[in-house]
């Protein structure tokens, strides 16, 4: 082992922070030390007792100091389409992004239902040596909705929760018998919450501006449809169930509904579903199709209305990278998904510059609540967690430019947006794996 | 060359393709129509005009169309154009990029103009981006058809000498019909009275917002109608589970004399075509000289094809005369 004679990291005092950690609902200023990867010490009070001596000392200017973000789910698309994406790419445009974990859905080629495919994600994380990466498992196996997969197995190797990826759990028999057996070892079971036979054909959400456009349309109801049939289901079982990617009021309330009696069940959006409408559709723009759909102006307010009231748990990124020539093709052939590995921190924050939520309340969402939905140790600052970090400055503007993304892929309808918020530097395990230039 | 200057010129025109009637003005439907207008004798004395001597129109297929494609053709070829047929296999189109792939090759023909049929809505938009030459659309998907709209709008103008004030039922697979859309957006910018009638299967959602009533009872639908314009059921839809069958269909939805009677005694009939006898509309009907416009229409689409022609090459010749 080499490991012994290497010299061990310098401990780095983070002063002059804003530290902002929503477990303990510190938001204050403060400054952090870490040594040997983890928290070692924190508090507005850091560093009056003296620091090591050795201690590399930054300033933050005041700059927000934050837990760093957990994105419970992106497509990395390695294995399979590395053309599109890979694991050391997204990892790249993770950090730059300020998120410090990140986890990949199983709908890669092959597909991840197998502990072989797990252990891959995990060894090219390793070699990566950027962003902590993790996988679903996928419920059933090849994504066929046929077989549940070794759940157990996979669990214990490390996926932590297990979806079929962008496509629901049609069968209610199969998805009761997965989450009656994930209720077993505690597993979480997420679910892309779309009815299939009545989405099917659909490109856009249903509704006037598909009938214009000539476009079969996915109607709203299908959402809600799924996540009712499945919160039955939960009821039946008991098993933990997450819905991704909530895109409507009538599913915000179905969920509402559920939390209220006590089901365990949590959520999450992305920021296009509390920031765009179907509007963004317009002239076949093949950038704004999104599965689900972008929606309607009432849905959208319904959206960040339950970010901020809390009912949504989680926003992830919903990253999903394509290559032009997935996209620049007519709408009804084109890939759904954006990208939105680097536009999740300043797109969110509109939600707190809008005066929506309180800065830590995001941070929740951003990192504390999906931390805790996937049982991950970070996403907290406390003494021992590990130094997983995000300094940003919140009120720094800038131009969203796709062709500055570090992701392989460019497509994203925020184009020339412009934003507030911006990343300074990111850590993981104590590590900068991210630091803007001045 | 002289008669040019008796063309009456559109108020205004300020688009460079012909994509769709949905954000066309008032003037600018009313321009194409008088344009339109002043085709006709010419389209029945045959005669071979010189307009567009020089000039290439490419006809790009990628959906079989007789009797468009045909039209296009004589079109272009009474102003004197060259015209270049190519259909294009359905499946090679699969692969979207073939689409961007094929502009890129067309435009190194350098055509004038692009007259594109293609099975995908929002095609032939995608297309236009991508050359440097007029495109009409001659049909996209379930988008829209502008030429056949504007044919049908010339028809009804020439037997009821009006679009405004008038009442028409569209009856028929509205959900797949471009030509119901294009009509829509037409005859309402028109100040026409718009009805579409359908089993709620074949209705789309919202279709209100387009400023129509919607009818899934046929008679009540027609009460009145001054124009009755009946779409073609693809028989694919018969197996979609959209309809039950064909004669229920018929029974229900289908155009005969006894339905015929709510509209108004001297109602005009319209069909797009081909139709099928006995699935929309009963033979006695769709023959009937009297009352069916069906013919006129084909006609019509000569005309009004030469005027599109005629208007989105006049900067062409424009700058050639500059």
């Amino acid at each position: 082992m080499t490991r012994g004679t290497r010299q061990p990291p310098r401990p780095t005092a983070f002063l002059n922070a804003r530290l902002i950690d929503p477990t303990s609902g510190y938001d204050g200023p403060g400054g952090l030390l870490v040594i040997d990867g983890e928290i070692a010490d924190l508090g507005p009070d850091l560093g009056r007792s003296g620091l090591p001596a050795d201690a590399i000392e930054i300033n933050c200017n005041g700059h927000c100091l934050v837990p760093g973000l957990v994105d419970m789910r992106v497509q990395l698309r390695e294995p399979g389409e590395e053309h599109k994406e890979t694991i050391a790419t997204a990892s790249e445009a993770a950090a730059a992004g300020g998120i410090t974990s990140m986890v990949t859905l199983p709908n890669s080629d092959p597909v991840i239902d197998q502990v072989a495919g797990v252990e891959f994600i995990a060894r090219r994380a390793r070699e990566t040596k950027g962003t902590k990466v993790y996988c679903y498992g996928a419920v059933t196996r090849g994504l066929e909705g046929q077989h549940i997969v070794e759940l157990g197995l996979l669990a214990e190797n490390g996926a932590l929760g297990f979806t079929d990826g962008t496509k629901a759990v049609a069968s209610a028999r199969v998805l009761r018998r997965a989450m009656s057996y994930a209720s077993t070892f505690d597993l979480l079971i997420l679910q892309h919450p779309e009815e299939p036979d009545l989405a099917s054909g659909g490109v856009m959400n249903g509704g006037e501006l598909a009938t214009r456009l000539g476009l079969p349309g996915i109607p709203r109801d299908a959402e809600v449809m799924m996540i009712e049939r499945d919160l039955h289901l939960v009821a039946m079982t008991g098993a933990r169930y997450h819905v991704a990617h909530v895109s409507t009021a009538d599913s915000v309330a179905a969920i509402r509904a559920a939390k209220a009696r006590g089901l365990k069940v949590t959520c999450d959006t992305a920021p296009p579903y509390f920031i765009l409408t179907e509007a963004e559709v317009g002239d076949y723009r093949t950038f704004a199709k999104l599965s689900p759909p972008l929606r309607g102006e009432s849905d959208r307010a319904a959206i960040a209305q339950a970010v901020a009231d809390g009912t949504i748990d989680a926003i992830a990124s919903d990253h999903a990278p394509h290559d032009q020539e997935s996209k620049r093709v007519p709408f009804a052939h084109a890939e759904f998904g954006i990208v939105g590995l680097e536009t999740l921190l300043p797109l969110s924050l509109e939600l707190v510059h809008q005066g929506r939520l309180p800065m830590i309340e995001l941070i929740r969402r951003l990192s504390t609540r999906p931390a805790d939905i996937l049982r991950l140790p970070q996403g907290r600052l406390a003494k021992g967690a590990p130094a997983d970090l995000l300094l940003f400055d919140p009120e720094a503007k800038a131009v969203i430019e796709v062709d500055r993304f570090r992701s392989k892929s460019k497509n994203s309808p925020f184009d020339g947006r412009p934003v507030k918020g911006h990343v300074l530097r990111t850590l993981v395990d104590g590590r900068t794996v991210y630091e803007a230039y001045a | 060359m002289t008669r040019s200057t008796e063309r009456p010129a559109p108020l205004s025109f300020r688009h460079r393709h012909l994509l769709g009637i949905d954000g066309l003005t008032r003037d600018e439907i009313s321009g194409l129509l008088d344009l339109s207008e002043s085709y006709i004798d010419r389209m029945r004395q045959k005669e071979k005009g010189s307009l567009l001597l020089g000039r290439t129109v490419m006809n790009l297929f990628f959906e079989n169309s007789t009797r468009t494609r045909t039209s296009f053709e004589l079109a272009a070829k009474r102003l004197g154009a060259d015209v270049v047929n190519m259909q294009v296999q359905a499946s090679s189109i699969k692969k979207g990029e073939t689409l961007l792939d094929t502009a890129i090759t067309l435009n190194a023909m350098h055509p004038d103009v692009l007259v594109v049929r293609h099975p995908d809505s929002g095609a032939v938009n995608l297309l236009s981006q991508k050359v440097d030459c007029a495109v009409i659309n001659a049909g996209d998907g379930t988008h829209e058809h502008p030429t056949q709209a504007l044919l049908d709008a010339l028809t009804i103008r020439r037997r009821r000498g009006r679009l405004e004030g008038l009442i028409v039922a569209i009856c028929g697979d509205i959900l797949h019909s471009r030509v119901a859309r294009s009509n829509i957006h037409l005859l309402t910018t028109m100040g026409a009275t718009v009805r579409v009638i359908a089993p709620p299967t074949l209705l789309p959602a919202a279709i209100e917002k387009l400023g129509v009533k919607a009818f899934t009872d046929m008679r009540k639908g027609l009460e009145g109608a001054d124009i009755v314009m009946m779409l073609r059921l693809q028989t694919e839809r018969m197996q979609g589970s959209y309809v039950p069958s064909i004669r229920e269909y018929f029974r229900f939805f289908g155009l005969d004399y006894d339905k015929l009677g709510a509209a108004k005694p001297d109602a005009l009939i319209m069909h797009p075509g081909p139709m099928n006898r006995g699935v929309e509309i009963d033979s006695e009907v769709a023959d009937d000289i009297g009352r069916s416009a069906i013919r006129e229409q084909v006609e019509m689409g000569v005309a009004v094809r030469m005027a599109c022609l005629d208007l989105l090459t006049r900067s062409l010749r424009d700058n050639l005369g500059s």
